[in-house]
């Protein structure tokens, strides 16, 4: 059953909102997942936490987003009637789940990078952006130590738990470099003053993760090779599998009120 | 979510305990004393909680997968926002529930492996598959709200543990059980189509429901011993009727038909209901209902596939304390 796509008008500023909730909401996606399936219950109550930040940050940014537009777009319409070319997330968020090492070091990439990046954008001179900003540092400032504390028991743990976060690191280490590129729309808003420009962050990006890959006696991949275009909607294969099932209700049933 | 009345077969004492222990013990509870985990008790009364509590917490890691089964498809991001947060509270009271458990001297690990072993039972309710959104909301309404009909007299179970897990418990069952009616309200008062879906899961969660306060009275033998030692406090029939005269009106407000057309209401205002499937009911807990095989496959894989990162993390504290006491000695 066929439902239409909305249409949104992307002016810089919507854009860098819809894929800033785009990443936040399809990596709550990806962890929700694990609800019910983990290796300890503990790691369900966790992965299940940090999901429930990511989906409500994307909620705050998505209802901002469509604020910004100004025509009748809304939290659900955004998530649930844009088709897998209209999604702007990273790439980094919609690599399957693969095996705990995979969706933790998944989550320490981007943590690491979603931490630094919510606090100066504390800054902002948007006054919404910069309060979310505030709620998002906070949650990602947990965020990162949990995947931290995740990623030295991994490395340092068992050969096979070692080889297995080694094996993550190595296959999602191309999906990096997509957090810190900026185009000509977002450049005009970090030159406002209204966005952080990510490019500067990587250097402090970096030196977080290497000392805590170092602690875990894991190395970094020498290639430096970096995989693009979640940005401009040219994704994976998995992201269309995932907006699948999680606008099968909108699409089969839509224009009702749930 | 929630505990079965599965009947328990007690070893009644069996004289090799001290009868003058016993018999203060049993003065104990009959002055409404609480039973810590350092008191006294009888071997048989250990053995019972045990097995209750721990199957109480089997049934919430259990229930999680029927609910999580929509979490993914969950119609808009608020709704998928409560789900996830309710099932995650599914979580935190098995762990709880299993941390009282383990108060009577059973580790997590061997409850666990008792479970995905077949050899302990969680709640037959959910061996049954949610197959709409509005699967959702009926099992907030209905089977959280059989629940709470069970759990809030256990919040003055004799023993302190398990009746303070329940007392936090039941806060947050109510809580799930509003937020299930309201789905329902919502489908109810929506589209045709979304109330045929409400329809539709009231008439396949009813019996199911009513089953899950255990074999009639008449046919239940282990009561005696649970009433005595006050861990329940009434009957499973008492608690099913509760149930039906607080849900029946839910029912009517919503304009839904509850799927019994013998049912009738007496003078004294009690809904009187059809019998019971307990055919059904046996079956069910025999391993033959629709999803128990989905539910211990998928238990087991999620224990199975975590079992190298439980060691990772096992090994890795164990170097840690190594490195310490090393340079404690240095």
């Amino acid at each position: 059953m066929a439902v239409a796509n909305i249409q949104v008008a992307e002016t810089p500023l919507v854009l860098y909102a819809l894929r800033r909730a785009d990443d936040a909401l399809i990596l709550g996606h990806r962890l929700s997942e694990w609800c019910g399936h983990a290796p300890m219950l503990e790691e369900d109550m966790a992965l299940s936490n940090i999901a429930l930040d990511l989906i409500g940050q994307a909620r705050e940014v998505y209802s901002y987003a469509a604020k910004v537009e100004g025509k009748d777009n809304d939290e659900d319409k955004l998530a649930y009637l844009r088709d897998v070319r209209q999604y702007r997330n990273l790439l980094l968020v919609e690599q399957p789940n693969g095996d705990f090492a995979q969706t933790l070091v998944r989550q320490f990439f981007y943590a690491a990078f979603a931490d630094i990046y919510w606090r100066a954008m504390m800054k902002s001179r948007d006054a919404t952006l910069a309060a979310i900003a505030a709620k998002s540092e906070k949650e990602s400032a947990y965020h990162l130590r949990h995947a931290s504390e995740w990623i030295i028991r991994l490395g340092d743990g068992t050969d096979e738990s070692h080889a297995r976060a080694q094996e993550a690191i190595n296959h999602l280490w191309a999906f990096t470099g997509e957090m810190f590129a900026v185009d000509d729309g977002e450049r005009a808003l970090i030159d406002a003053g209204i966005v952080v420009d990510p490019g500067t962050l990587r250097g402090r990006w970096l030196t977080t993760i290497s000392d805590v890959i170092g602690e875990a006696k894991l190395v970094l991949p020498q290639n430096d090779w970096m995989q693009q275009g979640g940005r401009a909607g040219r994704h994976s294969e998995h992201l269309g599998h995932l907006l699948s099932e999680l606008q099968s209700m909108q699409r089969t049933f839509p224009g009702l009120t749930w | 979510m929630y505990t079965q009345a599965l009947n328990t077969a007690e070893t009644g004492d069996r004289g090799l305990e001290d009868a003058g222990k016993a018999a203060q013990f049993q003065a104990r509870i009959d002055a409404e004393e609480r039973i810590e985990p350092n008191d006294w008790m009888p071997a048989a009364y250990r053995k019972t909680l045990t097995r209750q509590i721990s199957q109480h917490a089997h049934s919430e890691i259990v229930g999680m997968l029927p609910e999580g089964n929509w979490i993914t498809r969950a119609p808009t991001l608020r709704r998928k926002a409560a789900l996830l947060a309710k099932v995650q509270d599914e979580c935190g009271h098995g762990l709880y529930l299993y941390a009282a458990a383990e108060t009577l001297g059973s580790s997590r690990e061997e409850l666990v492996d008792a479970m995905l072993a077949g050899k302990a039972k969680y709640s037959s309710i959910f061996n049954y598959p949610t197959l709409t959104w509005a699967d959702i909301g009926t099992i907030g309404w209905l089977v959280d709200g059989a629940a709470i009909m069970n759990q809030i007299p256990l919040c003055r179970c004799s023993y302190g543990p398990y009746a303070r897990a329940m007392i936090r418990v039941c806060k947050e069952e109510s809580f799930h059980q509003r937020q299930g009616y309201e789905i329902m309200v919502t489908l109810c008062r929506g589209s045709d189509e979304q109330k045929a879906m409400a329809q539709d899961a009231l008439n396949r969660w009813w019996w199911p429901v009513l089953m899950m306060f255990g074999p009639p009275d008449a046919t239940s033998q282990h009561s005696d011993t649970s009433a005595k030692w006050k861990i329940k406090r009434f009957s499973n029939d008492e608690l099913r009727q509760k149930f039906v005269d607080a849900t029946v009106p839910q029912a009517q407000y919503l304009g839904l038909t509850i799927p019994d057309p013998g049912m009738t209401q007496d003078a004294d205002g009690h809904w009187r209901y059809s019998e019971i499937d307990w055919t059904e009911f046996k079956q069910v807990l025999a391993g033959n209902g629709p999803c128990n095989r989905d539910r211990m496959a998928a238990r087991r894989k999620a224990h199975e596939e975590g079992a190298w990162v439980r060691e990772a993390a096992a090994a890795y504290a164990a170097k840690r304390v190594r490195r310490q006491t090393a340079q404690a000695a240095e």
